[in-house]
This record gives C-alpha cells, structure tokens and sequence, in this order.
C-alpha cells in the first residue's frame, strides 16, 4: 500500500470516530458546562457566571440529596461485591464445565431484560397487595398486609438486583483465567482458604473487582427508575432533582448544572477508585 | 484439588447460597411474567385462573396487548429506533476495531479512553447533554434563519443520536475483541496470490469479523430496546415501548396487560440473546 492510500485509509477510519465522540460526547458536555454557567437575569437575559452552582451550594436539599445518592450508590457497590464475589466465584471456579455454561448464561438472561419490567417484578412482589405480604397473610404470620415498597432497604435491594450483573460478568471472566494451580500452590504452601483468598484469589481478580465496581456505581448512580419505581415520589435521587429540573420546572441553567456536578462527583469517585487499587480505565473496564 | 479442603458443610452452605441468589434473580421476573396469564384485573394473588385475554382479547377492560393501539404503536417505535441504532452503531463499531486494532496514530492510548468513556456516562447525562446541544443548535438557526430544523427538537431522530452515542462503545468492544484474533497471516497469503485490498477485506476479513457483528448487533438491539435513562430526554411524541409502559404505570397503575408485555418482552430478548451467544460460539471447523 502506498502512503498515501494508507493515509486515506486512515482518515476515513478516523472520520466516523471522531464525528462520534465530537458530535455526540464532546461537544453536547461543552455545551451543557457552558449552558450550566449562564444566569438568568431577566426573561431572555443571561449573563455568565457561577450563580448555579451557588444555587446548590445554598440549597441543602440538593446537596444532601447529591450525597445521599453517593453514599447509597457505594453502599449498593460494595454489596454487589460481597453478593456477587463468591456467586462469580462457584460459576468460575467450582462448577462443572456443563453447568458452568447454564449458569453464566442464567446469570446474564436478567440482563437483557428491561429496568422497568425488573422494578415491575419487585413492585407485584413487595406491595401491600402483592405476593409477599398475601403469603405472610395467607401463612397467618401477619394480619394485615405489610407494605415492604417506599423504604431505603427495598431501594437498596432493587438497585442491587438491578446492577448485580455487571459485577458478576467481569467478575467471571478474570477469575476464568486464573489456573486452580495457583490456588492449590497456596494452598501447599501452607496458606488456609482465608490467606490464599486474600493473598492469591483477590489480587488476581483485582481488575475484574475494579471493572465491576466502576460500571456498578456508575449505573447505580445515573439510575432513574428503580429509585423512583421502588422508593417513590420521595425517594430524593439526584437524578430526579436533574430531571425536575429540566421537565418540571423547565430551568435548564440549573439542571445543566446538576448534570454536571452529578458527573463531576461520579467521575472523583471512579478516580479515587483507581488511584487506591492502582489500576486504569483500559485495563479494567475495556476489558470486560 | 483445591476444593478437597473445604469441608462438606460449608460445600453445601456455599451450594445453598448460589441456589438462594438465583432464585433472588428470577423471583421479580417470575412475577412480572406469571401474572400476564392470571383471569384478574390486577396482577395479584390470589390466582383466579388461566387466561390469555391479556395477549389477545379485543375489548375493555380487559384489553389484551395485541389490540392495544398505543401499546403497539410503542412497540413499532422501539424497532425502528433499536434497528437504526444497530445498524449505525455496528458501522462504526466496525470502523473503530479496525482503527483501534490495525492503526497506529498519535494520542491513540487517550483516544481509547475516550471511546470507553461514554459507556461509564450516566444515561441520564447524555440523554439531556445531547438536548441541550440539538436545542441550542436548532434555536441559533432559527434567530438567525427563521427556519425550523424539526430533527433537532426531541423525537425519534434524537433517540436514536442518544442511544448509539453509549452502544457504539459496547459494539466497538464487542467487535475488536474479534478482529484481535484474526490471523493476519490469512490476509497476507490472499494478498500473495494476488487479490486487491478491497477483496481481501470482502473475502476474508470481513467473514471472519461477521459472528461478531451480528452478535454485536442483537447486543445493541436489546440495549437500545430496553433503553430508558436516555431514551426519556430525548423522546417526542413517538413514544417507545418502555416509556409507554413507564407512562401506563405511572398514570393508570399496573394492570396485568403490561405483565402480558413484560412475558413478550423477555421471551423475545431471550431468544435474540441465545441467537447471539450460539452465533458466537467458536466452529468446530476454526
């Protein structure tokens, strides 16, 4: 091939990429950081500055919203982890070659089925009216129906239904590849379960745990649905207020800028995530 | 063995627990299914008896999904953008393995951060980052030209721009993790005996790359059919099928028709996912 059609060549690869991730990622997030620091002053009257974010700053509903939506999204990540983690583990490890197959594929079938129709399950399941609370009734374990909907707990449990599957996916596929060799080594080197565990299993899963904790808390914290389906109108998730801000209220200033701070807090977060376990975008969540 | 060590007991608790999860991951979709075929107007215990009015009958109340015009028209939708949004995000998904795998250019190791990243945006930020542009786009024309771009207000055109924005990098991924494979040597020996480029991409390369594609393109098909977070800034009046279901929900409560759409719905992703994962499995003859 010539320089120059490789040169081509190369452009035209280029092309598609870059109108992409220009167009459609680049450009709209400039726009709304640009949008988010336009005040309003009058009808049709802008001016720059930060009055948005000091609207934040001032409105503790909205900050604590912020952090509650933080704090119960790492919430839900470490329990996906400890839930997923050893569920990864017997698909990967333990079970037979048959089984193995069926039950990774059992595992990712939920996937393919939509949040909603997920949050749906949950709501016949858990209502007032719904099976749960009639079997206890109709056990006689209770005399009413118990209402289980609305409640942080059953957000929580929805939110770890609804990403659990993102854990347990890379999660499967690192440890894949880690030989029983290894394990048995530790284990004739004198370590007990705990030590090759700690010492061998999770270090040679690190990327996979990592990969798994970033689109989890990523997903759980730019969920919509599930927040609001299972825990109700007031369920306070930030996304919520981003959403009533943009539809409801129709301030786009400021919903541009929640944006922005949802993605700017997501994003420390995730960073932290790969400062502490030394790992990087590419070879975690490009990998799964 | 490894396992040797661990006693029995704690063999059958860790059994015991990994039954437990599974059924802790069927149990809501159990529900959401079951109910579609119970002879009741709400979809609840206790159970009144099997029907299938909730597919197929055609009067109120209890009008099963086939005959429920907005439901369908929803449904319609949902294909159209899923089918455009596979096609365009299969393109480039394609265009982006062969760039990321066969070139070499500068800033490529940042680059490719950038194209994993929108797959960690939240929905919810593309869906309105997007608005926000194709709004302030079509307004500037409009001052300026007095002419109306209708694509750019919300509708399906958007939809579609929003959901291929994040399923690229998941069909870029699918698709490089393929064409990584690839013996090139193939390509070499087809270029000795005298193909052109072209031919060798058409002949060769491109059936190799083909499993993946059409894998990749079922994978985003689903994706953008259940798609919500974004999909829900950017929709007009042509809803697609979950916001007409969020909609119902919302505003008329759950009814077992949409039980009857949720056993649909599964049962066709289902099927397209174990299309996908048949078509991926290795041939016997490679």
């Amino acid at each position: 091939m010539s320089q120059d059609t490789k040169r081509l060549s190369l452009i035209l690869l280029f092309a598609p990429f870059a109108l992409w991730i220009v167009l459609l990622i680049l450009l709209p997030h400039i726009g709304m950081v640009v949008l988010s620091l336009r005040e309003k002053v009058a009808p049709r009257v802008y001016e720059f500055g930060f009055g948005n974010y000091v609207d934040f700053m001032n409105e503790p509903i909205y900050w604590n919203t912020l952090m509650r939506t933080g704090s119960m999204s790492l919430l839900v990540t470490v329990l996906a982890l400890l839930i997923g983690f050893p569920v990864a583990y017997y698909i990967a490890k333990i079970a037979g070659k048959r089984s193995r197959g069926a039950l990774f594929l059992m595992c990712l079938i939920p996937l393919w089925v939509s949040d909603l129709i997920r949050a749906f399950g949950w709501i016949l399941l858990l209502r007032e009216t719904g099976v749960v609370s009639s079997l206890l009734v109709w056990s006689g374990m209770t005399d009413e129906g118990i209402e289980f909907l609305y409640n942080d707990v059953t957000v929580v449990v929805g939110l770890v239904y609804t990403v659990i599957l993102f854990m347990i996916v890379p999660l499967v596929s690192t440890l894949d590849g880690m030989g029983d060799d290894m394990i048995e080594a530790g284990y004739n080197l004198g370590g007990n379960s705990l030590t090759v565990l700690r010492r061998i299993i999770i270090p040679y899963a690190m990327p996979g745990i990592v990969a798994g904790c970033i689109v989890v808390f990523m997903l759980t914290s730019g969920s919509y649905l599930t927040p609001i389906l299972l825990g109700g109108k007031n369920s306070s998730w930030f996304t919520e207020q981003i959403y009533d801000q943009f539809i409801t209220r129709f301030n786009w200033e400021s919903g541009a800028a929640f944006g922005i701070l949802l993605l700017a807090f997501t994003s420390l977060v995730v960073w932290l995530g790969l400062r502490l376990s030394g790992q990087s975008l590419a070879n975690t969540v490009a990998r799964t | 063995m490894a396992r040797a060590n661990t006693n029995k007991a704690l063999m059958f608790g860790y059994r015991a627990y990994v039954a437990a999860f599974f059924v802790f991951l069927a149990a809501p979709l159990l529900a959401a299914g079951t109910f579609a075929f119970n002879d009741s107007l709400f979809p609840a215990l206790p159970w009144q008896g099997f029907t299938l009015d909730w597919f197929f009958n055609d009067t109120e109340p209890k009008l099963g999904m086939f005959h429920d015009r907005r439901l369908l028209r929803g449904l319609y939708y949902s294909f159209v953008i899923a089918m455009m949004v596979s096609v365009l995000s299969v393109a480039v998904g394609t265009t982006n393995s062969f760039l990321f795998i066969r070139r070499e250019f500068p800033f490529k190791n940042a680059l490719y951060i950038l194209m994993i990243v929108p797959l960690v945006i939240p929905g919810v930020i593309l869906g309105i980052s997007i608005l926000v542009l194709a709004s302030n786009v079509a307004n500037s024309v409009y001052d300026r030209f007095e002419i109306e771009i209708d694509l750019l207000r919300p509708g399906i055109f958007l939809v579609v721009l929003g959901q291929f924005s994040f399923i690229t990098t998941i069909t870029t991924l699918v698709i490089s993790a393929r064409l990584r494979k690839f013996d090139s040597s193939l390509e070499e020996a087809a270029l000795n005996l005298g193909a052109g480029r072209a031919r060798v991409l058409r002949t060769i390369t491109l059936p190799f790359l083909r499993p993946a594609m059409i894998a990749a393109g079922i994978v985003a098909f689903l994706v953008s059919f259940e798609n919500f977070n974004t999909t829900l800034f950017l929709v007009g009046s042509e809803s697609p099928l979950t916001i007409t279901m969020y909609d119902r929900m919302a505003k008329v409560g759950s009814t077992p028709v949409l039980n009857a759409v949720s056993f649909f719905l599964m049962v066709g992703s289902g099927l397209l996912a174990l299309i996908s994962v048949a078509i991926q499995r290795p041939h016997p003859s490679e």
